[in-house]
């Protein structure tokens, strides 16, 4: 899908001349119905017709309404988003691409982007959630790169509905079926669970490829004459109008949309994979891009109005699935797994042989043009006539009312955020600290929030192309690159209850963890992309949250040093009118420089001593960026220095889940017990599960050392315990507080998702 | 020696395979296109896994018509080494180089994950370098690993030490005995569902399945090639 962002806004000076051929027109009257129907306001209808100098023909209104729907025009996070950090010396090219593009030396880069499919896996979760995985991964390899590794991010509603679990059965079986099938690894990712999404799923897929830098690709159309080929599957009517499904809410009707949901074919999109880079690697190709969003309409304009062109279609000759379709449907239509680029003249013919060996279809639909419109033509007639630029970059732009709601009030569960939808009766059982920290250890393990995901991660393959090093279940995956001495660390987050509690700080606490993560991992944080998942933007509360974000955001990506090159915005996440919680997922890429700095959060060996470390200042909900970068080089130095045998991000479900994690078995050990002492300054049970920003675990064969440069770093260090033995034990001002056979506390946290699903 | 790695489309472990000879073994390697008719200058072949045309009718099934399935089966023949791994597996039970048939999981799940199997048999140029009752850390990752035979095959495939590795401990797929990889009579055919291209690396977790490679290698320079 093709949604550039933060596209320079040029201005509206070209008058259109008089259409050539005559424009079928007026056999249609565009009523106020007609205007709704393609979630058109009055005023954007008098806009298009004051591009056009006329009436627009039905075809041409179709057009306008999925270039101008929330989902591809940015039209109300345009004014925000330009506020984003997109620049840096290692970024190649950032927003307003397929996808964003980073320098990883070696005359190497990476191009990488997370993308929603929210609104369609609602409708059919299976499909939906497929085609998401489709749409991510050809934004990656149209630019020439070749996907390397997927992550995907997921909410759902709580389990307790037969839905919230069908949807989430269907879901993870869509993502396992396309990328399995495809061959890419989804090497980790995140799910979480809370009310606000029981009607109103997110499904947030990550794709990386990886290529040579000088051998990027351009959705641009260039070279007046050259032929506009159409390679993949045929065009049928699925999918029509999915853009605008996208930017609207759903009510009552959400099932009989389900014909809006394209259908996803892995197996052809991989045959288009093969192909295309074939293509691109003989230098047949000058611009390419996929048809997602807006299918064959979003394609041709964009690649038109970035190589300042025009585009001319002949729908006679793309392929067609079904019969008479009309122009409007061609034109609108989502198939899947289609492509459409520009070649020269002379390199058509070899074009088609590369598509024809692999078994795809191809066929020349159009030619580059000189006067900058996009022409479509259908049996001799002239159906569409419009400028390219007023289709991709000169669309409305709102700057919509911002309001703060009303103080959100402080919630119950504050110190505990993965409570987030389980019943009063547990909440309560954290809240009062009547029950034994070892028994809410096991209750803690057992929820939703904090259970493990292996029931969803088995389902991925996460292991083809032999690059994983580190798969799902530690801070981050790291992959290697082959021919380098270099791996690729990456991680998603999205602490949606904190950002809703407070969206500018929880904005920041997302970056911050994310950085976490990948420095835990052994890596260096290089850049991100982000997912904005917001309510209505016609709400004035939600363009507030929106807004806060983007400024919290912006404020930790500078601090950290990493850019934001791209990423996409869905809006109307409500059902019944209700807006889901502000969820931005950010997608963190680092490097690792010397794969012996790739750490795990396991522990290794017993014997090993246990460090706590901790900024100075210890927030709740917010974070303090000077302190945690000094958190984050420290633990970074002393990864490198060889001083660490594991690191591991202390975050929801505080140092006793942390410590439980590290525990469990890996594929190198059976489970590993551990004794710590839980530091003096702490509240047993406040400390072992609420989740304090800014503090991470290590194990070490060197304590002395590292609490010693921890110090001179400022910050607090502790040596709290030792792994070894079978047993998980913690002690707390002398007593012990926790004491619970490890292999117990692992089956009760592996079983507990299973059990949830049935 | 030479090794091939056959592409059919939508092979997505033929680059896995590759590398896993090439570079971790520093084996000559070449890939070979599904619609070749000549099998020349290759002393061992590798049917990678994936999604051959895309999993449709059967795993498997629409792969063994591929031109090169002919001149694979002419290779065996006279002797040459063939093994397929997880969907190239699948390929060798459809066009009937292998016996039995491999199904759906039990889970109806797929499942992607490391297991240990144990291992079998020695007396086979792909175990020649293991012990027997040898335990491996090799991952699966497949929907269609259930591997089944009639009686009388089973019978047959143990009697005549056919079975190369069974799972051990868990049976991750329903299949019959825990099989995980089998021979063919002339026991130079091997096909199994694991898959030692993923596990050949200690960076990737096990170096378990470089054995398998290297008894191949060794197969191959005992017999001069």
């Amino acid at each position: 899908m093709a949604e550039g962002r933060v596209r320079a806004f040029q201005s509206c000076g070209s008058l259109i001349r008089p259409a050539s051929a005559v424009l079928k027109h007026k056999e249609f009257m565009i009523t106020p119905e007609v205007l709704t129907q393609h979630g058109l306001t009055d005023s954007e209808y008098d806009r298009i017709k004051g591009i056009l100098k006329r009436e627009p023909t039905l075809t041409e209104l179709g057009i306008f309404s999925v270039m101008w729907s929330e989902h591809c025009s940015y039209k109300s996070s345009r004014v925000h988003l330009k506020r984003l950090p997109t620049k840096g010396p290692i970024v190649l090219q950032g927003p307003g691409e397929n996808a964003g593009i980073i320098d990883i030396g070696d005359g190497l880069a990476v191009a990488y982007k997370i993308e929603s499919h929210n609104h369609p896996s609602y409708i059919e979760p299976f499909q939906g959630a497929a085609t998401g995985v489709g749409g991510i991964l050809r934004d990656i390899f149209t630019m020439g790169a070749r996907p390397i590794a997927a992550m995907n991010s997921l909410r759902f509603g709580t389990l307790d509905s037969v839905q919230n679990r069908r949807i989430m059965e269907g879901v993870v079986g869509g993502i396992a079926y396309y990328g399995n099938c495809f061959g890419v690894p989804t090497v980790g990712g995140e799910v979480a669970f809370s009310s606000c999404y029981a009607q109103n799923p997110l499904v947030n897929a990550f794709a990386l490829g990886i290529f040579k830098k000088d051998e990027i690709f351009y959705g641009r159309a260039k070279g007046t004459g050259n032929p506009v080929i159409y390679v993949g599957a045929k065009t049928g009517r699925d999918g029509i109008h999915g853009a605008t499904m996208a930017s609207a809410g759903f009510g009552e009707d959400a099932s009989a949309k389900r014909p809006n949901v394209q259908i996803g074919d892995p197996f052809m999109e991989k045959l288009l994979l093969e192909a295309c880079l074939e293509a691109m690697q003989k230098g047949l190709i000058v611009g390419i891009q996929d048809m997602g969003a807006a299918g064959l309409t979003c394609s041709s304009c964009e690649m038109g109005a970035r190589g300042g062109t025009g585009v001319e279609l002949e729908l006679d000759d793309v392929p067609q699935r079904e019969a008479a379709m009309s122009a409007y449907e061609i034109m609108l239509s989502e198939s899947q797994e289609r492509m459409l680029l520009v070649a020269e003249k002379e390199k058509e013919k070899e074009i088609f042989e590369v598509f024809h060996k692999w078994g795809l279809d191809a066929a020349t639909v159009g030619y580059v043009t000189d006067d900058g419109l996009l022409r479509v033509k259908q049996h001799g007639i002239v159906n569409a006539e419009i400028p390219n630029t007023a289709l991709a970059d000169e669309g409305p732009v709102y700057q919509r009312p911002l309001k703060a709601p009303a103080e959100i009030p402080i919630s119950d569960i504050e110190l505990y955020a993965f409570l987030d939808g389980t019943d009063g009766a547990t909440i309560q059982k954290f809240v009062d600290g009547k029950t034994s920290c070892g028994e809410l250890l096991k209750l803690a393990s057992s929820l939703p929030n904090l259970c493990s995901r292996q029931w969803v991660w088995e389902q991925y393959d996460h292991m083809v192309q032999s690059n994983t090093m580190v798969g799902p279940g530690s801070d981050a995956a790291v992959i290697r690159v082959k021919g380098t001495s270099k791996a690729l660390a990456m991680t998603l987050d999205g602490p949606a209850f904190r950002v809703a509690q407070n969206p500018r700080e929880g904005a920041k606490l997302m970056v911050a963890e994310a950085c976490r993560n990948i420095v835990c991992s052994g890596a260096r944080p290089l850049a991100a992309t982000n997912c904005l998942n917001f309510g209505n933007p016609e709400h004035p509360e939600v363009m507030w949250q929106f807004s806060e974000v983007v400024d919290g955001m912006s404020e930790a990506c500078v601090a950290f040093g990493t850019p934001i090159t791209g990423g996409n915005v869905s809006f109307y996440n409500e059902t019944f009118e209700r807006d889901i919680y502000p969820t931005p997922v950010l997608g963190m890429v680092g490097i690792v420089d010397n794969l012996d700095h790739v750490t795990v959060s396991s522990f290794k060996d017993a014997g090993d001593s246990i460090l706590l470390i901790e900024t100075p200042t210890r927030l709740i909900g917010r974070v303090n960026l000077t302190e945690e970068r000094t958190l984050q080089s420290f633990v970074s130095d002393a990864i490198h220095a060889g001083l660490v045998k594991s690191a591991h991000d202390v975050s929801d479900g505080g140092i006793a889940i942390s410590l439980a994690e590290s525990c469990y078995s890996t594929l190198h050990r059976p489970a590993i017990g551990a004794m710590a002492r839980i530091p003096q300054y702490m509240d047993a049970c406040k400390d072992l599960f609420g989740d304090y920003s800014s503090r991470i675990l290590l194990s070490t064969m060197h304590a002395s050392d590292l609490v010693r440069r921890a110090e001179r770093s400022g910050l607090r260090c502790t040596e709290i315990g030792r792994v070894g033995g079978d047993r998980l034990m913690m002690e707390h001002g002398g007593k012990p507080v926790v004491d619970v056979a490890i292999e117990e506390l692992e089956s009760v946290w592996k079983q507990a998702l299973p059990k949830l699903l049935h | 020696m030479k090794f091939g790695v056959i592409i059919f489309p939508g092979s997505n472990c033929d680059h896995d395979c590759y590398y896993a000879v090439k570079e971790v073994l520093g084996k000559p390697v070449e890939f070979i296109w599904h619609q070749d008719t000549a099998l020349k200058g290759f002393d061992a072949v590798i049917l990678p896994g994936g999604f051959s045309y895309g999993d449709y009718l059967r795993t498997g099934a629409l792969a063994k018509f591929s031109p090169v399935m002919r001149e694979v089966k002419g290779f065996a023949d006279k002797g040459g080494l063939v093994i397929g791994i997880c969907n190239g597996f699948q390929i060798l039970t459809e066009s009937g180089m292998l016996p039995g048939a491999l199904m759906r999981n039990v889970t109806r799940k797929y499942i992607c994950k490391y297991l240990q199997l144990s291992t079998e048999t020695t007396n086979s140029p792909f175990t020649n370098q293991l012990q027997k009752g040898q335990l491996l850390n090799i991952p699966i990752g497949h929907g269609d690993g259930n591997y089944f035979a009639d009686g009388e095959t089973l019978k047959r495939l143990n009697g005549e030490d056919q079975v190369v590795f069974r799972y051990h401990g868990e049976n991750p797929n329903g299949s019959l005995e825990s099989i995980a990889g089998i021979l063919n009579a002339g026991r130079n055919v091997l096909g199994m569902m694991p898959h030692p291209d993923r596990s050949s690396e200690q960076i990737l977790g096990s170096t378990d399945g470089k054995q398998i490679f290297e008894s191949m290698v060794n197969a191959l320079a005992g017999a001069g090639r």
